[in-house]
């Protein structure tokens, strides 16, 4: 799936530089806000949806190659985060519903937990 | 725990230095530091605060006037929640000899609105010590929320829970390896005084905790094994 796709779809905020999103893959999806289980349960090319908007949260998405960080609430990374995600290359996108409404709207796109 | 009884226990347990650190509060802290004026044990004024991110932080300092500095901050960024007694319990306020005052009516077990980072920046301004919590704790623990140390911040110490040894935590928790570890019995009751962290220090203040943990002229930092 393309990023673009959930983009638009889902109406997120791009708050990182923008890009050309449809050249973007997302292969899976994880939701959690403890970073330690993100660290060993996100998966590469994989979308992290989370309301922590901590700037640790850009190095585990660096970590991981993850495509982007959905970060959910209107939960706001200090403009230092934003910075540096811009840096590693960390897509930061961001949306006013809970994790729960993100994650629906995102298995109902046909995305899953796992790299198929 | 009424202050009596903190301040004989914790000079049973020979220990000579304390800090009160209830959760994002402060009520009673007064209350201890009045209940040790004639004993041979000093008492620091703290909190042990839960950021936004739910990790808990311990805040020390010299004199109360900083601790209501932080204390009035903390005020204003906690959610407009009562208390529920059934549920989370009572929230006594006592003087120094144990007897009711008042009861503290905000929730205080739940987080903050500070950040790590602005709960850090404050802490410091104001010339306190900020420790991350038992970090190793899965709940309410740094590494379990924040996955480790953010890297920009001087943090002259994190602090480990009984269950552990430091040694057991470096080697579990590799990314805590550059911070100097203390250990505490995180005390909710008289039986939990650890006593373990040694200080060669001048005097119990703030500034010579933190030179004692840089290793600077002669002071010293150790933790004593209790297992």
């Amino acid at each position: 799936m393309q990023l673009s796709e959930i983009i638009q779809q889902l109406d997120l905020k791009v708050l990182t530089e923008p890009q050309d999103f449809s050249e973007i893959s997302v292969n899976s999806g994880y939701c959690s806000d403890l970073l330690s289980c993100v660290m060993t349960g996100a998966e590469p090319n994989g979308v992290w949806i989370t309301l922590m908007a901590h700037g640790n949260i850009v190095a585990v998405a660096a970590l991981l190659d993850l495509a982007a960080i959905i970060i959910t609430e209107d939960a706001q990374p200090d403009p230092d985060t934003i910075e540096k995600a811009n840096e590693k290359g960390i897509n930061l996108l961001s949306t006013s519903v809970p994790n729960f409404t993100v994650v629906g709207q995102l298995w109902e796109l046909g995305l899953r937990a796992t790299q198929e | 725990m009424i202050p009596p009884l903190i301040v004989q226990t914790a000079i049973e347990n020979g220990i000579n230095l304390i800090a009160i650190t209830d959760h994002n509060a402060s009520d009673n802290v007064t209350a201890v530091i009045k209940a040790a004026e004639h004993e041979d044990l000093t008492v620091l004024p703290g909190m042990e605060l839960q950021t936004q991110e739910d990790v808990h932080v311990l805040c020390l300092f010299d004199t109360m006037d900083q601790l209501d500095e932080l204390q009035t901050l903390v005020n204003i960024n906690l959610p407009d929640i009562k208390n529920n007694i059934d549920v989370f319990g009572e929230q006594f306020i006592v003087d120094q000899s144990g007897e009711f005052v008042g009861r503290n009516e905000q929730l205080l077990i739940t987080a903050t609105r500070l950040s790590f980072e602005q709960t850090f920046q404050v802490v410091t301004n104001l010339g306190g010590l900020f420790i991350p919590a038992h970090v190793n704790r899965q709940v309410f623990g740094l590494i379990t929320h924040l996955g480790f140390v953010p890297p920009d911040l001087a943090i002259d110490a994190l602090e480990i829970s009984r269950h552990i040894t430091p040694e057991e935590a470096r080697k579990e928790f590799p990314q805590i390896n550059a911070y100097r570890l203390i250990q505490s019995g995180d005390v909710h009751f008289l039986d939990d005084f650890l006593g373990v962290n040694q200080f060669l220090i001048e005097k119990p203040t703030i500034s010579e905790l933190k030179r004692a943990f840089r290793d600077e002229a002669d002071r010293k930092f150790s933790i004593q094994s209790h297992f």
